[in-house]
């Protein structure tokens, strides 16, 4: 593995034990600045510009009159520390900027110095600070060094989430024309191509051509990839990974055979080939409104009745939690399935009502983990009960293996492990901060694998998966030790002759 | 002295309310644009409400958290509310039968609030990452606190003060008839730290007593799919079209 610096040794996921404080350890991890091209798409001004402090703090001010959770996070934390052992980024780098509430001052220093009666009287007193070109160095440092997972949040006594105010420092750093490349480049691209990846219509469509050929090749069945087929029961919104990548294809072809063997039409759309919404990342309400407006106008051309989204993580939550304000309500929709619906919930659902069958011998072998995906397990639901996010997602792995196992307790459910690469931090030129960012999922992972025998884990978001396969060798796994959910459903899902 | 005093205590009062009832509207103000609970999060709106008075109450994050900064914290606040709880008889008359019943647990609740406080600050002092992040306001707070509370213990354990006289004072001044203190240093010194306190309530992390109250991530219930959220800001973007 060539790299430049030190993958973390693993500890005992019991212990977990915190690290000394390294001062400055991921000062120089630093992620692209986005050049004009990338801002200017997205109506951002170009470069810094030159009175970019006035501009931030007006900014400031005016975010703190749009977001109750900014102003109350800002005014009512208590340094209590609480929070300072829970992000993965400090427990991978020691780097104290990357505690939380560290992470937050960087914020906070900027806000009473120019909101509070008591920071503009005596700055020193409450660690208030000027806006100066360092500190706005700082900010572009660390708050792309935040992947926004909530776990910090968990842990709050009041609930603060430093995901909201890492959101919030990126809407500022954007309006003042210091935006990131890779967000605001993939942002571009969702607006000029369709999707994150820059996938055009035609080419799409080509592959899922070759992916009904290969499937009919294996199994005989004429298992379909619609696109762009009105009057379908179902839009399958999906992040663009899934139609290449791997292990998320094998995803994909696990939606297509479930929906196949359950005999329910569906369809992709060409207009909404994304399911990911990177416009949450970058804390901006209009470019995430606008992202997700493709989906209402794709389900109003095509007629469907349903929206089911694919496997991915903040795609789910800007799904789940936040498409019924940006763009609903969606009262043309079927009033009898929740808006929008989860793949894992539908086919959890079928595999309950006997709709679709599996034979967890074609898994045998396979024994897989799961890994709880911070946007899912923290930030949104599945199903209609409490902690459902939890429960279906290993239900349904469950239906496909002989056997499962969970890791250790501090690092599952609403306590997961960020993979290391959410957040906007899946670009290369952060490799650093994601090998050590994922350091405590790796000690949970390499504890049931030792002592369990586990040998895949499951993983239910584009970007953990992606973030796995890149970065399991570097703790010397296999790249595909990361599985899909819907891999194991494709595996074991009887088609055909379902009497 | 006594005129000083209470010049001080009607000022500091006023600041008190004022400025938390400004803070408290501008929270209440200030919309929620987003359901960000964070989950697994109550269903219910009643849920979401008793999720909240878990945090007030035990602490039940802070519990999740970290074990000895939970008892710390506990010690110091419930500590904090039977000292609170028992100088209410100083302000009413005739006295509460419950307030009555738990002053001599007030003794307690002293003992208990110094030795949480002197934790806290122990933490804050030994511990790299928490020292890290202590500004000096974090320690002046622990030191006021420590201050009021050295100085009371001290008129209860010590040096006796004439209370039936300060009560007279307190009584005094919630009816604009002032009322002379008794001359005790020990008093004198309680009394301005305590008027400190409610001085700086308004403009410090003290502020995280109303805003556990409005934090959206413990507050919110978690029905977006069933219940369409809309602020009234992102409603007019709306119907600005697009
Ligand atoms: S846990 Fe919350 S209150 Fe405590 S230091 Fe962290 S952000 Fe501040
Ligand atoms: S949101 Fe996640 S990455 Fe960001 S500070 Fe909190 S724990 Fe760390």
């Amino acid at each position: 593995m060539a790299a430049d610096f030190e993958t973390p040794v693993l500890g005992d996921v019991e212990e977990r034990p915190t690290p000394a404080l390294a001062c400055g350890a991921m000062a120089g991890s630093k992620s692209y600045v986005a050049a004009p091209a990338h801002n200017e798409a997205l109506g951002f001004p170009g470069e810094l510009v030159p009175d970019w402090q006035d501009k931030a703090i007006a900014r400031m001010g005016e975010l703190l009159g749009k977001y109750r959770s900014l102003q109350v996070f800002m005014d009512s934390c208590v340094k209590c520390g609480a929070c300072t052992d829970k992000c993965h980024y400090f427990l991978g780098t020691g780097d104290p900027k990357n505690m939380p509430v560290a992470r937050q001052d960087l914020f906070r220093s900027v806000y009473r110095r120019y909101f509070t009666p008591v920071g503009k009287m005596f700055p020193g007193l409450v660690g208030a600070k000027e806006f100066t070109r360092e500190l706005l160095d700082d900010w572009f440092n660390y708050f792309h060094q935040c992947s926004q997972c909530r776990r910090c949040s968990v842990f709050c006594p009041y609930g603060i989430d430093t995901a909201e105010i890492s959101m919030a420092a990126r809407e500022i750093m954007d309006s003042i024309g210091l935006g990131q490349k890779y967000c605001n480049e993939i942002i571009g691209k969702v607006h000029k191509i369709g999707n994150n990846l820059g996938l055009p219509g035609p080419a799409l469509i080509d592959n899922l051509e070759g992916l009904e050929e290969d499937l009919k090749d294996e199994t005989g069945q004429d298992v379909r990839f619609p696109i762009d087929e009105e009057g379908a029961e179902v839009l399958l919104v999906t992040p663009s990974a899934d139609f290449f990548a791997e292990p998320h294809v094998l995803g994909l072809i696990g939606y297509a055979k479930v929906f196949h063997a359950a005999g329910v039409s569906w369809t992709l759309s060409t207009k909404a080939t994304e399911a990911g919404n990177f416009g949450m990342f970058i804390g901006n309400y209009e470019q995430m409104r606008k992202i997700a407006m493709r989906i209402r106008e794709a389900a109003m051309e095509l007629k469907v009745k349903r929206i089911v989204f694919g496997e991915c993580g903040h795609a789910w939550r800007v799904a789940y939690s936040f498409l019924n304000t940006l763009v609903g309500p969606w009262d043309f929709l079927d009033p009898r399935y929740p808006v929008p619906q989860h793949i894992l919930e539908v086919t959890n659902d079928l595999i309950k009502r006997g709709g679709i069958r599996l034979d967890k011998s074609a898994n045998e072998g396979i024994v897989p983990t799961f890994h709880d995906s911070c946007n899912v397990a923290r930030a949104s639901r599945m199903g209609d009960f409490e902690g459902g996010q939890f429960v279906i997602p290993r239900e349904v792995v469950k239906a496909c293996v002989p056997r499962f196992v969970d890791m250790h307790p501090d690092t599952t459910h609403e306590k997961t492990f960020c993979c290391g690469g959410g957040g906007g931090l899946l670009t290369d030129e952060l490799m650093e901060i994601r090998v050590k960012g994922a350091k405590p999922r790796m000690e949970a992972l390499t504890d049931v694998v030792r002592n369990q025998g586990v040998t895949h884990m499951v993983s239910i978001c584009a970007i953990c998966k992606a973030q796995f396969t890149k970065i399991l060798p570097y703790y010397g796994f296999d790249r595909e030790v990361v599985v899909s959910a819907h891999q194991l459903v494709s595996n074991a899902i009887i088609l055909g002759n379902n009497d | 002295m006594t005129t000083v005093f209470a010049i001080l205590f009607y000022a500091a009062f006023a600041v008190l309310v004022a400025g938390l009832g400004m803070k408290i509207a501008q929270f209440a103000r200030t919309p929620a644009p987003l359901k960000i609970p964070t989950t697994p999060a109550p269903l219910t709106r009643q849920g979401a409400a008793f999720r909240v008075a878990r945090e007030v109450v035990v602490f039940e994050s802070l519990f999740k958290s970290n074990k000895p900064l939970w008892i710390f914290a506990i010690l110091f606040h419930f500590g904090l509310f039977l000292v609170l709880a028992r100088h209410l008889r100083y302000f009413q008359e005739p006295v509460w039968s419950v307030v009555a019943l738990i002053q001599p647990l007030g003794v307690y609740g002293g003992l208990a609030m110094m030795a949480g406080l002197a934790l806290l600050l122990l933490r804050r002092i030994v511990v790299a990452r928490i020292t890290y992040i202590t500004g000096p306001s974090d320690y002046l707070m622990l030191l006021l606190l420590l201050g009021i509370g050295a100085t009371g213990m001290a008129m209860k354990g010590v040096a006796h003060t004439d209370i039936v006289a300060v009560k007279a004072f307190f009584l005094g001044l919630m009816r604009f008839d002032i009322q002379p203190l008794p001359a005790d240093g020990a008093l004198y010194a309680h009394l301005f730290l305590v008027a400190v306190l409610m001085i700086v309530f308004p403009f410090s992390k003290l502020l995280h007593v109303p805003g556990v109250f409005f934090s959206p991530t413990r507050n919110q219930s978690d029905d977006p799919r069933e219940r369409r959220h809309l602020a009234p800001w992102a409603a007019k973007l709306e119907a600005g079209g697009n």
